[in-house]
């Protein structure tokens, strides 16, 4: 156990010195979120003001949190792909650590990451006028509520990593993925007006129960059912994400 | 303990059709530097990622210091070290970082990670540059420290797949001064190589491999012995028609010898093949001395390991190198 520990550590430190010293991976991940909390923001505002009920930025923010997320996340693996590219991902297994600290360090590292993004986003929301309803516990549930959506994804990400043959194929699932999960959701709109086989994805993406949610906390302050709605879906998502990940990284990592 | 540290018995390996490895046995002492040799896709890497479990061998046992590698891969892992043909330094990491990361992988206490920091920075010629960040370290010190990662827990065998492909010459010879250095320090040694000068240089034993078999193996002073062939080559000093007789008559007086194999003729050269050039020199000096013939100059060479190579795999090396590029 404290072996694990010290090999987790050893990775995750590694992981933390890259964000360290490379921030522009931050910013690449933050550019689409900020650009559409800015540029989106300000551009619908007068448009939106009538179906949304308000400031179109403050309605925008959970959606933009959970684009953050869900970028940040589904990009977690690619260092594993570039170590299993240029060898150092064997010359890891030559030592005796355990497979799992491999997966363990790296989840926790882009676990962190995207929190250090969901704060930033908030920041800016701040700068911009986003006032949290739930105030600063509110603040804690959203980071949270983007870790729950992280974790699941960055399991995907993870077996993605392992089961690609090289980084191309896996910088187009990613280039195409985030778009189409944040708008087959209640991210930038009300469900209501989506058109309904738009609306039926929505209902079984796991990121609608999550901007619900974090659109509660934000707008109106602390809603317990929606909370406990959210949880429920998103636990169970990142569940099967684990279940799946568990049997397909142990054939990889064997 | 045993002092064999490596033990490989009736290996076989197969990647679909092809045969990586095909009944390999070979052991290797400790305190020694073992070479295997042989061309690009001879089974060499196989070999070394079997030893390191990273692939699991179909069929045969290996033994790491006695622990057999598919009974306990653990406990194997952590009595290599093992350090690939691809640089694996991380760009972003300092030197002392990268060792910092190797030496909590193998589970070093804190009380003597920062000696052993100190001791693998040493050997490798790279204290005073702890800070840098790889990134900005050239190729060869790259590699440098991608041997130290591998030292940092002083195991008892250090594998080395192929330690100085791509370094320039300076760079090398460096390598190769660490590595004998582990040898001095008992540290076991285990190298993939296609450089013949490489293993002339640094190992006590080598198996050559071809087409994941075993040709030979042995010392390589023993491996070129067993050529039965050094080249003596005799010029005949003012040579002009009336000596081409001298030559023809010399040729006759050391066929005559029992240690010749073979003569040619080449201008004012005379070619004698010999088992032995020690003995057979002061032999043929004596003969040229008694037949007053005058010599200008007497030569001598001795097959490398290219020429055991070709000998045993009936190819050259050079050749197949060229070819898998």
């Amino acid at each position: 156990m404290l072996e694990f520990a010290q090999e987790t550590k050893a990775q995750l430190v590694r992981w933390m010195i890259h964000l360290r010293r490379e921030p522009f991976n931050i910013a690449f991940n933050l550019l689409n979120p900020v650009i559409l909390l800015i540029f989106m923001g300000g551009a619908f505002q007068g448009l939106a003001q009538g179906s949304v009920g308000g400031d179109y930025r403050t309605y925008l923010l959970p959606g933009i949190l959970a684009l953050t997320a869900f970028g940040n996340s589904m990009a977690g693996g690619i260092p594993l792909l570039f170590d299993k590219e240029n060898g150092s991902l064997l010359r890891l297994m030559s030592t005796p650590i355990s497979r799992a600290s491999i997966l363990v360090g790296r989840f926790l590292a882009v676990n962190i990451n995207t929190t250090l993004q969901c704060v930033i986003i908030l920041g800016l929301g701040f700068i911009f006028g986003v006032r949290i309803a739930a105030g600063l516990g509110g603040v804690l549930a959203l980071l949270v509520i983007g870790l729950l959506l992280g974790f699941g994804v960055t399991v995907i990400s993870l077996i993605l990593a392992f089961v690609l043959k090289n980084h191309g194929d896996f910088f187009a699932i990613i280039g195409i993925s985030a778009l189409p999960a944040t708008f087959l959701s209640s991210a930038f709109v009300p469900l209501d007006s989506l058109p309904l086989w738009m609306r039926l994805i929505a209902w079984v993406n796991p990121m609608t129960y999550m901007i619900d949610a974090m659109r509660s906390l934000i707008l109106s302050g602390w809603d317990l059912p929606l909370l406990v709605r959210m949880a429920i879906v998103l636990l169970v998502f990142d569940g099967a994400m684990f279940w799946l990940g568990g049997r397909v990284l142990r054939r990889h990592l064997a | 303990m045993s002092d064999t540290v490596v033990r490989i018995e009736n290996l076989r390996k197969q990647y679909g059709p092809i045969t990586a490895l095909d009944d390999i046995s070979l052991e290797v002492e400790r305190g020694t530097i073992f070479g295997l040799l042989g061309p690009n896709g001879a089974g060499k890497t196989t070999a070394v990622k079997i030893l390191t479990t990273l692939v699991r061998p179909d069929a045969g046992k290996v033994e790491v210091a006695g622990t057999d590698i598919l009974k306990d891969p653990d406990r194997v892992r952590s009595l290599i070290g093992y350090v690939p043909q691809e640089l694996t330094v991380d760009p972003y990491l300092t030197v002392e970082e990268h060792l910092r990361y190797y030496a909590d992988l193998y589970h070093l206490s804190a009380a003597v990670r920062e000696p052993r920091i100190r001791e693998a920075l040493g050997l490798v010629g790279l204290a005073g540059q702890e800070d840098r960040r790889a990134r900005y370290l050239s190729g060869g010190t790259k590699k440098k420290l991608d041997l130290a990662c591998g030292l940092i827990h002083r195991p008892p065998l250090i594998l080395l797949d192929e330690p100085s492909l791509g370094l320039d010459v300076h760079v090398r010879r460096d390598v190769w001064n660490y590595v004998l250095r582990l040898k001095e320090q008992g540290t076991t040694v285990f190298l993939c190589t296609n450089y013949m000068d490489e293993a002339e240089r640094l190992c006590d034993e080598v198996a050559i491999i071809d087409h994941g078999k075993i040709a030979v193996a042995g010392a390589p002073a023993a491996l070129r012995s067993q050529l039965k062939k050094d080249v003596i080559s005799v010029e005949i000093a003012g040579f002009n028609e009336h000596e081409r007789e001298k030559l023809a008559t010399l040729e006759k007086a050391v066929s005559q010898l029992a240690i010749v194999q073979a003569t040619t003729k080449d201008g004012a050269r005379l070619k004698i093949d010999v088992e032995s050039n020690e003995i057979a020199l002061p032999q043929i000096l004596e003969r040229t001395a008694s037949l007053s013939i005058p010599i200008r100059t007497i030569t001598y060479s001795r097959p490398g390991l290219d020429e055991v190579f070709l000998h045993f795999t009936g190819r050259p090396l050079a050749e197949e190198k060229e070819k898998d590029a």
